[in-house]
């Protein structure tokens, strides 16, 4: 077999131009950032002496008088309404913990799930004890977030039938600042692949189903076996997304799809590549802004 | 102290640096994909990676939750190469053992625990290779990864470590002149503060000269705080340039 070897490159040097260099908006830990007292202290700061000091390093947000330091990179923090992926870590009474890239683990309640057999099924002392059987350790489901505790954790709750275990398919993982918030995260792809765009940067690639098992209430995952030609789409789109995440391009339906056009004249396994990953990546947001403008 | 000389009359030290001098720190963050957090750091020829995780879940013990912040779990490590005799274990023996606990300790008073109840940060650090300092530097490096999670802090967490010789405070100590019978001394220092997060010192000392060795350490832990400094703002530019377009 041919293997594809290099010798690492020099990391190019981002050419940092005049007015990006000083801004005064950047600030590091311990970081004064106003001793005026009018201001109200919001995440990523904390009062010391009276002043308003920068716990993270990042950029400052002003909104009225509340003062955010939103931090390069962190884990995903929950909203109500956001689409999640994740993986099942636990099952205990009543609840399952599901690993979801937040700070702690989320809830998804037995209540808050629809179990096979409709929506108005009652939930027996029975159902509690079958629980493994619908979702065990290791299972990957889609979910909506239903609400924040106060601790920062998440409930998740599976009441619509496009919730639910997911089957056979590739999950990728990002950055969550990545994915754009849109109406919907859901996508049925037009070259063959649906894909849904987690807001906690889990996202989750699989060939486009073709008509719904309403009885299993999302619990159904098909073992059929996936067509070659399934798979190189799935493959080719998890190394565009991969492309896409490298250089920071925010990704939404429209961004991954110009991004699987501008790939389809390399192979799969050459869009890893750094020059071709470069290239593709161009060429998409080249698309996008023609598409914007 | 037969044959060795630490400190020239002129004043210069074994490699040549002044008794103040430090020696030259080189910085990256983020370094790998997969941890929240990642720097890897080169105080001369000390060299150490460190990684950070979280704030997760509880894995492991869950019975060592705490329920008003977070549990800050550090793992010190050397790679069996980083000595100049191979090291057995690389981690886990006393020594190791000992060290994680200081950094344990250390990150506790700078990490702002308590926003993260329940939860659980893991440091991991390793020496890849070791030239004196490997406290400091274990310190340096895991402050830089605990930055570039964007986990809160009160401020950065600096460490140098100082010797005594000829009513001298030596700074930044290399292997040798620690191996020398130097009573050394490590400090953590909160640079803006000027709190310190912890004072570790083995050798035996004259009180009267405590002082100005703590003082010697301060100095040399707020010239160790501009450099990390000017590492952290660098990557901050280079990050939102990168994402700005």
């Amino acid at each position: 077999m041919a293997a594809d070897m290099r010798l690492p490159t020099i990391r190019k040097t981002v050419s940092l131009t005049v007015s990006s260099h000083d801004r005064k908006d950047l600030v590091v830990p311990g970081d004064v950032i106003t001793s005026d007292t009018g201001f109200m202290r919001g995440h990523g700061t904390y009062v010391d002496d009276d002043k308003l000091t920068a716990s993270v390093a990042g950029e400052v947000q002003r909104v009225d008088k509340l003062i955010c330091v939103r931090p390069l990179k962190t884990r995903y923090n929950g909203e109500v309404g956001d689409v999640v992926v994740g993986r099942i870590t636990e099952v205990q009474q009543k609840r399952w913990k599901v690993e979801t890239n937040s700070r702690l683990d989320s809830v998804l309640l037995l209540s808050s799930v629809n179990l096979p057999g409709g929506e108005l099924r009652r939930r027996s002392a029975e159902d509690e004890l079958t629980m493994r059987e619908y979702l065990q350790e290791g299972d990957l489901i889609s979910a909506e977030v239903q609400s924040v505790f106060s601790d920062g954790a998440l409930s998740l709750h599976t009441r619509s039938l496009k919730y639910g275990k997911l089957g056979q398919g590739v999950l990728v993982q990002l950055s969550p600042s990545l994915i754009k918030r849109q109406k919907t995260h859901f996508h049925n792809l037009p070259c063959g692949a649906s894909v849904i765009l987690g807001n906690n940067g889990f996202v989750w690639l699989y060939p486009t189903p073709g008509q719904q098992e309403e009885e299993a209430g999302g619990f159904y995952t098909s073992l059929e076996p996936v067509s070659l030609s399934d798979r190189e789409v799935i493959s080719r789109l998890r190394n565009c997304l991969l492309a896409l995440a490298a250089h920071k391009v925010l990704l939404y339906d429209t961004s991954v799809l110009y991004c699987y056009e501008s790939s389809l004249q390399h192979q799969v396994k050459d869009i890893l590549k750094p020059e071709v990953m470069e290239e593709i990546v161009m060429l998409t947001q080249q698309k996008l802004l023609e598409q914007e403008g | 102290m037969a044959g060795l000389e630490l400190l020239s009359d002129q004043g210069y030290r074994l490699d040549g640096r002044k008794a103040t001098e430090l020696r030259k720190v080189q910085a990256r963050m983020g370094v790998f994909a997969q941890a929240d957090g990642s720097a890897y750091l080169e105080q001369g020829n000390t060299k150490a990676l460190a990684v950070v995780y979280g704030p997760h879940e509880m894995r492991g013990s869950r019975s060592r939750t705490l329920h008003d912040r977070a549990v800050i779990n550090c793992q010190y490590s050397m790679a069996t190469f980083s000595t100049a005799e191979r090291k057995r274990r690389p981690h886990g023996d006393r020594k190791s053992t000992e060290m994680s606990l200081h950094l344990k300790q250390t990150f506790e008073a700078a990490v702002m625990t308590q926003l993260y109840p329940r939860s659980q940060i893991d440091i991991y650090v390793k020496i890849l290779q070791s030239d004196g300092g490997n406290y400091s530097v274990c310190v340096n490096a895991a402050t830089l990864a605990v930055i570039d999670a964007g986990i809160p802090m009160r401020d950065y967490v600096c460490a140098c470590t100082v010797g005594f010789v000829d009513e001298t405070p030596l700074a930044d100590l290399c292997f040798a002149e620690e191996s020398g019978g130097v009573s050394s001394l490590a400090l953590a220092l909160l640079p803006r503060g000027g709190q310190i997060a912890l004072l570790q010192m083995d050798a035996r000392l004259h009180q009267d000269h405590l002082e100005t060795l703590i003082e010697a350490a301060m100095t040399a832990c707020k010239g160790v705080s501009k450099v990390l400094d000017e590492v952290v703002r660098q990557h901050l530019q280079e990050r939102s340039v990168l994402s700005g377009e």
